[in-house]
């Protein structure tokens, strides 16, 4: 039933996408085909969907790890602007360097950068008992904040005119494109390597047993000796730096400077990720496409029929809404205050 | 009436009746079908097939509301109280009744005329678990129930405290009230109960008078064979020193929580040490301290075969020959949703070696886990089940196992036998004194005073966080152990005091 859920629950959100297309007057046929068969009908559309997907699936595995151990790290919008800021950063100060170690400096600083921000939360939970899931959201904020003041200030291009964009990544700091005629690039790589990684983690290494034993029955865990807290720093060290990876490779890939926003609400999608893709790397590939699609769909929406951008996440929501109202009604049956009176007598 | 369950028919075609003012024992082992019965009797479960008559009326019970509406009251094994309120304000909240101005006089009144002393507005956290289970029995009360069910009350309360329990059974019986009483302990119903229906396997095996009844007789009926009374395991020697701890004192993990004193103790190689006390009198906390969930503040506090240990985590005192086994089944000793063979990885993985480079060797996990099953007879489909879907004295013959599979040289373990059926029991029990014989040092904490009577060489008590002295086992009688149960000290020399 763990794996029909999600099916009911994208279902169900579709029959929504047709009431809700028909309650706006627009032809909930033509509509749900712009939104989700029309970007994969061209090989760049198929491109573009790995380039989206690429982020979600980065996150959304490590943060599955990390709700699987019971650790809630919200918060990898916030890490992953860090790592943008970090990679970013190697690449603007190289900016005239033509050399090969720019490109794994960036990947390194931006990893650091995301593991960095998400330390925070883990020093606050393991020391004060702070509850990461308030202080990793909120790190968030001051995340996009501080890019917004770097991209404002003194990371602005000198020749941009006064836009708030940081100068065009050299061609040594820009991550090399495997699929030619589309922007898919090598982070896509590194996301089928973290998911098969992880994978064979949960699967065959003590680290994914220590995992699963910490989130499913703590008791038990410390028992066998496997301390909390360290899972608490790995799980979240792995979020940031999952994360950071993927903020990286958002402004050394597709878009290739700095910016005041660089994602797209990436790091929370991811959590929707993981939950539609039941928390299994494999699961979360998947979702993470689906997800990409959603993105893609609302572009596609937007432009052939005109329709709002925030259709996309609409559909984000209306899919989590259902797969967690599925979750709970497979599991539980209504019972209503008459019906119990009624069966009283 | 008739209950199955998907694989098991729980209830079988029983039949039983209860008279007003009568105290009828429910007996049989665990997995008997006792809490399967009673459930339907107070509307928890719906009967697949047969009826009740309540005064000669059919009736149909669909939840306990309406079973209290009839007069049926029910007593849990496990009390639902919250502990930062007082007494009064459980009592609130367990009742129907809205109209709650008067309840102050109303439990006054209910506690002097049945012996139930009980202060309204003490916090539940600072009472003990026989104060706090009056707290049911009086929330029962006060609804003037015409029958009383109560599952295993006893389990929780101290020879002293049973006494009294009983007396107010017997008084509430005198009155008209049916106590419909449930347990396993045969000595209990010998004394309390008029008349006992006996289940077996889910069927009605016998239906009768306590007094034409033994011990014996009953137990035979109840397990249908004859008890075989292992005889205890007097070790005539015994060698050095395993482990010894030496005034170990902890504070309480949190409010609820309860604190270590001063502990001292040793234990040798081939004695079994056994440790009464009323549950929630620091168990737990000495359970996790010697195990090393919970650290303690000096290394030298304790010492396993002569190595300072205070301070080293659960698996470095392993490799020191320590194996512990906590009360808790699922969710401390094991982990419920995983299978077995990931449950025998949980603690073996250290001691037997079954990684490799980080990997985990599947391979031998499994032939491990096949072993213990195997060799401690856990009725399991194979090694891929999980540990929930095994029944209570299954997952701890399992746990047991495991544990002793890897021949540690110090076990310590809290509740062995707790709510596990006779046949479980035994094996669970030849295996602790089989690794005593063989030169292993064994503790057993326990709330079952038959068993450690039976099982253990010297005796001790743990109350409030205080362990007492230890006495050789048989020097002691079962007074004396409830002294010490009640943190008294015992004058055994006869010493003068000044």
């Amino acid at each position: 039933m763990v794996f029909v859920s999600p099916l009911i629950a994208l279902v169900l959100t579709l029959l929504a996408g047709v009431v809700l297309f028909s309650v706006m007057g627009v032809n909930p046929q033509a509509a749900l085909y712009a939104f989700f068969i029309e970007p994969l009908t061209s090989k760049y559309g198929w491109g573009e969907l790995g380039v989206k997907a690429t982020p979600l699936i980065l996150i959304g595995v490590a943060l599955s790890i990390g709700f699987r151990s019971g650790v809630w790290n919200i918060g990898a919008e916030g890490q992953l602007t860090l790592g943008a800021i970090c990679g970013g950063g190697i690449a603007l100060l190289f900016y005239d360097t033509e050399a090969f170690f720019v490109l794994p400096l960036m990947v390194v600083c931006g990893i650091l950068g995301g593991m960095l921000w998400a330390a925070i939360p883990a020093w606050l939970r393991t020391s004060f008992n702070a509850n990461e899931i308030l202080t990793s959201l909120m790190l968030t904020y001051v995340a996009t904040l501080l890019l917004s003041l770097l991209v404002h200030g003194p990371w602005r291009d000198p020749d941009g005119f006064n836009f708030p964009e940081s100068r065009i990544f050299s061609d040594s700091a820009t991550l090399p494109i495997i699929l030619s005629g589309t922007r898919l690039h090598m982070g896509w790589v590194f996301a089928l390597a973290f998911v098969a990684a992880a994978w064979v983690m949960l699967a065959r290494t003590i680290i994914g047993f220590q995992v699963k034993v910490v989130g499913e029955a703590p008791a038990a865990a410390r028992y066998a000796g496997f301390s909390v807290n360290k899972m608490i720093w790995f799980s979240l060290l792995l979020g940031g730096g999952a994360a950071g990876l993927a903020g990286l490779v958002e402004v050394s890939g597709p878009i290739g400077q700095l910016l005041p926003t660089v994602s797209p609400g990436y790091g929370f999608t991811a959590i929707i990720v993981a939950f539609v893709g039941r928390l299994h790397p494999v699961g979360v590939l998947f979702a993470g496409l689906l997800m990409a699609l959603s993105y893609l769909g609302g572009e596609s929406a937007q432009i052939s029929m005109n329709l709002p951008l925030a259709v996309t996440g609409v559909f984000q929501g209306l899919l989590l809404f259902f797969l967690l109202g599925c979750d709970v009604l497979i599991q539980y049956r209504v019972v209503t205050r008459t019906l119990i009176s009624k069966r009283a007598h | 009436m008739t209950r199955s369950f998907p694989g098991v028919l729980a209830n079988d075609k029983i039949s039983f009746t209860i008279a007003p003012g009568e105290i009828h024992a429910l007996l049989g082992e665990n997995g008997a079908g006792k809490s399967t019965l009673v459930k339907m009797i107070y509307g928890i479960l719906k009967p697949d097939a047969g009826e009740i008559r309540w005064n000669g009326e059919v009736v149909d019970i669909p939840n306990p509301a309406y079973a209290r509406s009839l007069g049926i009251a029910m007593v849990f094994q496990h009390f639902s109280l919250f502990d930062s309120l007082s007494v009064l304000e459980n009592i609130v909240l367990g009742i129907d009744s809205r109209d709650t101005s008067n309840l102050r006089s109303q439990i006054a009144e209910i506690s002097e005329r049945y012996g139930l002393s009980l202060d309204p507005d003490r916090h539940v956290y600072t009472l003990s678990v026989g104060e706090r289970q009056r707290i049911e029995i009086i929330r029962c009360l006060l609804q003037n129930p015409k029958l009383l069910v109560m599952d295993e009350p006893t389990s929780v309360l101290t020879p002293q405290e049973v006494e009294k329990l009983f007396q107010t059974l017997q008084r509430l019986a005198q009155e008209g009230l049916s106590i419909l009483y449930i347990s396993h302990k045969l000595n209990e119903i010998k004394t309390l109960c008029q008349r006992a229906t006996i289940l077996r396997e889910g069927r009605v095996v016998d239906a009768v008078k306590i007094e034409s009844e033994t011990v014996s007789s009953l137990a035979s009926k109840m397990m249908g064979k004859e008890l075989v009374e292992s005889a205890s395991s007097t070790v005539s020697t015994t060698g050095d020193v395993r482990m010894r701890i030496d005034n170990l004192s902890l504070p309480a993990k949190d409010e609820f929580g309860i604190p270590l004193r001063e502990i001292s103790m040793e234990v040798r190689a081939g004695e079994i040490l056994g440790i009464a006390g009323v549950a929630g009198n620091g168990q737990d906390e000495l359970l996790e301290a010697i195990s090393g969930e919970l650290l303690s503040n000096r290394p030298e506090d304790i010492s396993i075969s002569g190595k300072h240990c205070g301070q080293m985590n659960p698996n470095q005192r392993r490799m020191l020959g320590l194996a512990s086994i906590p009360e808790e089944r699922l969710g401390h000793g094991s982990v419920p949703g995983m299978s077995l063979e990931e449950n025998g990885l949980l603690t073996a993985f250290m001691r037997l070696g079954l990684l490799s480079q980080g990997f985990i060797k599947t391979e031998a996990c499994k032939e491990f886990t096949r072993k213990v099953i195997q060799r401690f007879e856990v009725k399991a489909t194979d090694v891929k089940s999980p540990a929930v879907s095994l029944s209570g004295g299954n997952l701890q013959k399992f746990i047991v196992g495991r544990e002793i599979t890897q021949s540690p040289e110090l076990l310590v373990v809290s509740q062995p036998t707790w709510g596990v059926d006779a046949g479980a029991t035994q094996i669970i029990r030849e295996g602790l004194r089989d690794m005593a014989r063989k030169g292993a040092a064994v503790v057993v904490i326990s709330q079952d005073l038959d068993e450690l009577v039976q099982i253990s060489d010297r005796l001790g008590a743990i109350c409030g966080g205080a362990v007492s002295q230890f006495y050789p086992t048989e020097s002691l009688s079962i007074e004396e152990i409830g002294l010490l149960m009640a943190g008294a000290k015992l004058d055994l020399e006869n010493q003068n005091v000044a």
